[in-house]
């Protein structure tokens, strides 16, 4: 009709960025990546300036809120070197452990051991060491925060990519081989994608427990000094202490903000990405989708440069490398010196050991009865919070998970929330919950089991939920069919199904747990000192006094009973998930 | 006449134990890949076809003997040869084309001259137009068709093949394997020879110029043929049947008296199977395939062809000759020349009711399996008639390699359970008598 003509043009159910044609929809996506590129730049030259800076220890840290975004841009930037050293260690760590027998036999039991020593005891040492090697630079306060960022971070993605690479199957690698793939090759082509899922949800949440170190070690004092770094932590610290309530929530509302916003353009887009790596042998149906992915695929600016400068790039290196350095043909006998300068660096090592050992030893010496003493009953208390934390965490997340994973329009909703909730870190929180606890009335000796409980039932939660969907429809019908009553149906069929997601979302907390003591046991807050009997405390109090003897002592013994729990507890319940409650056919 | 392309010269392949115990996988072979010509190398699971295909392809080393390339020794180079895997194995995160292409970019061939002689060959394997599909969008069949294209890409002078069609449903395979035939026949294949190791005994016959059948345990050459039949065979002709029946009997023809104790104690004494230290080699039948078998046998007469048997019941040899062995080894059948016959003791197991047939394999088993008398005895003379099962794994280690120990002793455990010789628990990984043990292990909420 010709009428209808005159009629304006109305879209339903689509948004108003759809009426724009798709020229400039990219457009303004190359608008916004030059802008980002740019910015990113001018950061670089903002810390550059104040790291190269002269030594301070008294950086006021203001709590106006429109230093935020300066703020935040300082924390993320350490979470991001943290995190690309993590990276580089990882990769050289994996591949070495991955293909050197004897190496393997040293380097995981390793691996093993470093991941159960709590990070946070490492501060004082790490920063005294860095302070001292850059004596009149912030840079060392700097380096030293993000070398505690890297320790907290790096042991689970170099498990993951070690056992990626472990995992890959013969067939595969045979292909390879026989192909006369180069170490290049090989690497680029096929290791790396093999192991990427692995490595993208690691790095997930080693970013996530890089935060909650981040927070704890902006501020901090140790002995007379006071270090402090411009961040969000130091950020929510001091206005903790000021009490200032208003500030207290910009912070909080930033951390979300920073947060929500990395998840969206930098987790859910790998992510998506990355499920083309999946070792699948048919499509999925429901794939990660992310819009942010979508958009930079779209974007002109990018699909130019990687076409006329990525792609060559690649191709130049690609052949460069397979040229050069095409398929090696097995060393049968490495050369004669190769042989001696890894018997001079290995003797070298094994001196060194037995150096620090005794040492260690001697060091160990110095401390007196009482100190034993209080490690001991620091230990059995801090167990006990611990124990507690677990059991209160599993009691409100059990029924909360299985209920969110067995209704999948609760799911929908609960989820999101869920992972925000769970993605601000625990410290961020402390100040604000302290607080609230002395206004409530109550000691650090119950306050910090909920400090702890903060850090840690989240990844219980997310477990349960996991196991709950993981149950499959048939045995849930099975289960109304035979008409189980309620204590039946918890008993044979929610229990056993979620028990394995369940032990490992405890292994997580527990470990967690250990680590966050430290920091729960034992606050500054507005120039006063809460505390209470804990391993973790005496950890912060020996750390604040300086008292390294005693330090070494309680961490050794910290990392002795997480090890022993380990062994004892969880691997035993693996073992026990494994044989009797995992659910396959 | 034109010389080898790969001789291997007396190879062999044994695993050294911790104890210096050896356990050969390979007995010392000798094989030749002539140009020309399709070798089809034949055997049943787990006889080291695939180790003796790696060990040709240089992927993997022989213990002792060695390989040799156009007359010179081939030490830890690949020479070019390419090899299509059962599995496929494609990179998934890599399109068609990328797979094609990753072996031409390993020898560092550019850009241009990669893309069109990787077009080129999917092109010939019938794939064009799925150049940017990813493998997990391709179905089983095209998923192989990428494999070949990558395979040929680098023009080997040995195609390998692997149990190419053995993952593929019957149609598909036969699809495949005409068309590789055609390639091949027509010359459009820039390869000398193919090597194709399978279980499936019409593709040998159907394929291969020339055929090579393995025994097991360890792996040795136990017929060595040519296929005098020319292409394209016709698997109904009487000379075709012909073939596929002598591969079945070699197949099925009793090893050496050595080899099998089991296989004359069924007849005599006990008492000398316990002065043997080797223990039988269980075929990995489960006591239910075993009835059903033997019930289907006693059903037609007590005799019957085994090509007509295992043409009948859809199954490869892979399949059915373990059941056949099981059956041969405790006494219910017996194996002449192709032919399958019942026993009398098979005749009675298979027309008794569920109880019985539980006791007369019990007695059979007791009577004709080495290691499960070894388990009786042994938990008769514990106190607790409970033991560990590393016990029975460390003895078994002996005799088989790391992975075979594994299935014997997964075989002893499923059969030991079936006949009630003694119970399992899986949990502490336990054997222990029914009848002493009658307060079973509590479980939860029982």
């Amino acid at each position: 009709m010709a009428r209808s003509t005159w009629q304006p043009v109305r879209i339903l159910g689509k948004g108003p960025w759809s009426l724009l044609p798709a020229q400039t929809w990219s457009v303004v996506t190359d608008f916004f990546i030059f802008a980002a590129g740019l910015s990113v730049f001018y950061a670089i030259l903002v810390m550059a300036r104040t790291w190269f800076g002269p030594f301070n220890p008294h950086v006021e840290i203001s709590r106006d809120p429109s230093h935020l975004p300066l703020y935040a841009a300082y924390s993320l930037l350490r979470i991001t070197i943290a995190y690309i050293l993590s990276l580089g260690f990882t990769l050289v760590y994996g591949y070495v452990a991955a293909y050197n027998p004897r190496a393997e036999r040293i380097m995981i039991p390793l691996l093993d051991i470093l991941q159960s020593i709590p990070v946070l005891s490492f501060l004082p040492g790490v920063m005294l060491a860095m302070v001292a090697l850059f004596p009149h630079h912030q840079i060392g306060v700097e380096m030293g925060a993000i070398l505690l960022i890297f320790t907290g971070q790096v042991w689970n993605m170099a498990f993951s990519f070690y056992s990626s690479l472990k995992s890959i199957p013969r067939d595969m690698r045979e292909a390879a081989k026989i192909y006369r793939f180069g170490w290049y090759q090989r690497f680029m082509q096929f290791e790396l994608p093999y192991a990427a899922i692995g490595l993208v949800w690691n790095s997930m949440m080693s970013v996530a427990g890089g935060w909650f170190f981040l927070m704890a070690c902006e501020m901090f004092v140790l002995g007379s000094n006071d270090f402090r770094l411009p961040g969000l932590g130091s950020y929510l610290q001091t206005a903790a202490s000021a009490g200032d309530t208003e500030a207290i929530l910009w912070g909080v509302g930033t951390m979300i903000a920073v947060i929500v916003v990395l998840d969206q353009i930098v987790w859910r887009p790998i992510i998506a990405w990355a499920e083309k790596f999946k070792m699948e042998q048919v499509e999925s149906t429901d794939a990660p989708q992310s819009w942010f992915l979508d958009l930079v695929q779209h974007s002109r600016l990018l699909v130019k440069l990687r076409k006329r400068f990525f792609r060559p790039l690649r191709e130049r290196l690609t052949l460069y490398f397979a040229r050069e350095y095409g398929a090696e043909s097995e060393e049968v006998t490495p050369p004669g010196w190769k042989v001696w300068v890894g018997r001079i660096i290995a003797s070298i090592a094994v001196m060194a050991v037995f150096y620090a050992m005794v040492r260690t030893i001697g060091m160990l010496m110095e401390l007196n009865r009482s100190d034993y003493h209080q490690i001991m009953t620091g230990a059995a208390a801090t167990f006990g919070r611990v124990l507690i934390a677990l059991v209160i965490g599993s009691l409100w997340t059990i029924p909360v998970g299985v209920a969110i994973g067995f209704n999948p329009k609760l799911a929908r909703i609960a989820q999101p929330l869920a992972q925000i909730a769970a993605s601000v870190p625990a410290t961020a929180l402390f100040p604000i919950v302290l607080l609230l606890l002395i206004r409530i009335g109550g000691g650090l000796g119950i306050g910090s089991v909920v400090l702890l409980l903060l850090g840690t039932q989240w990844y219980i939660l997310f477990n349960v939920i996991a196991g709950a969907m993981a149950i499959p429809t048939d045995l849930k019908e099975a289960s109304s069919l035979f008409k189980f009553s309620r204590g039946q149906r918890w008993r044979r069929l929610i229990l056993p199904g979620i028990f394995p997601y369940l032990v490992t979302g405890l292994v997580t907390a527990s470990g967690g747990a250990w680590n966050a003591s430290i920091v729960a046991e034992y606050f500054r807050l507005k120039d006063q000192t809460y505390t209470t009997v804990g391993l973790g405390a005496t950890i912060s109090r020996a750390t604040d006094s300086g008292n390294f003897a005693l330090l070494l002592a309680s961490t050794i013994v910290m990392a002795m009973v997480v090890v022993t729990v380990n062994r004892l507890v969880w691997r035993r319940m693996y073992r026990l998930a494994a044989a009797r409650y995992t659910l396959e056919t | 006449m034109s010389e080898a392309i790969i001789q291997a010269r007396d190879v062999e392949k044994y695993y050294v134990q911790p104890d210096g115990n050896r356990i050969e996988v390979i007995a010392p072979t000798d094989l030749e890949v002539w140009p020309g010509k399709i070798v089809g190398l034949l055997g049943p699971s787990g006889s080291g076809k695939s180790t003796l295909l790696r060990m040709l392809t240089g992927l993997s080393k022989p213990s002792s003997g060695h390989v040799m390339w156009h007359g010179k020794m081939m030490d830890g180079q690949i020479p070019n040869v390419s090899i299509v895997f059962q599995s496929f194995a494609l990179f998934p995160w890599l399109t068609v084309l990328e797979n094609v292409e990753a072996p031409l970019v390993a020898r560092g061939v550019g850009a241009i001259e990669r893309h069109k002689r990787a077009l080129k060959m999917i092109d010939t394997v019938g794939l064009d137009g799925f150049e940017t599909a990813y493998p997990k969008e391709l179905s089983g069949g095209m998923k192989q068709r990428v494999g070949f294209a990558r395979a040929l890409v680098v023009e080997p002078e040995v195609l390998f093949m692997d149990e190419p069609f053995s993952a593929l449903d019957v149609l598909t395979a036969e699809n495949l394997r005409s068309e590789l035939l055609e390639l091949w026949l027509s010359k459009k294949m820039p390869t000398k020879a193919i090597f194709i190791v399978t279980h499936n005994i019409e593709e040998a016959v159907l394929l291969a110029d020339r055929v090579i059948v393995l025994g097991r345990n360890p792996a040795r050459i136990r017929s060595d043929f040519e296929i005098d039949i020319p292409q394209y065979r016709d698997r109904k002709s009487p000379r075709f049947l012909a073939y596929v029946d002598y591969i079945y009997k070699t197949l099925t023809r009793p090893q050496e008296e050595a080899e099998i104790p089991g296989k004359d104690t069924a007849a005599s004494n006990n008492g000398r199977a316990r002065e043997r230290t080797k223990f039988q080699m269980l075929p990995h039948a489960r006591p239910g395939g075993i009835a059903g078998f033997l019930e289907l046998l006693a059903d037609r007469s007590g005799r019957d062809d085994l090509y007509k048997l295992a043409d009948e019941l859809a199954m490869d040899v892979d399949d059915l000759l373990p059941i056949v062995e099981a059956s041969e080894l405790l006494g219910f059948a017996v194996l002449r020349e192709g032919d399958v016959e019942i026993t009398p003791e098979g005749k009675g197991f298979a027309e008794a009711d569920i109880q019985a047939q539980k006791m007369l394999f019990r007695e059979a088993a007791l009577k004709n399996i080495a290691i499960l008398r070894l388990i009786e005895n042994t938990l008769h003379a514990k106190r607790d008639h409970a033991i560990g099962e590393e016990f029975f794994r460390d003895i078994l280690d002996e005799h088989f390699s790391v992975d075979e120990v594994e299935r014997q002793f997964q075989t002893a455990l499923n059969w030991g359970r079936y006949a009630e010789i003694f119970d399992y628990d899986s949990e502490n990984g336990r054997l222990f008598h029914r009848e002493e043990s009658d307060v079973l292990p509590l479980t939860e909420g029982a």
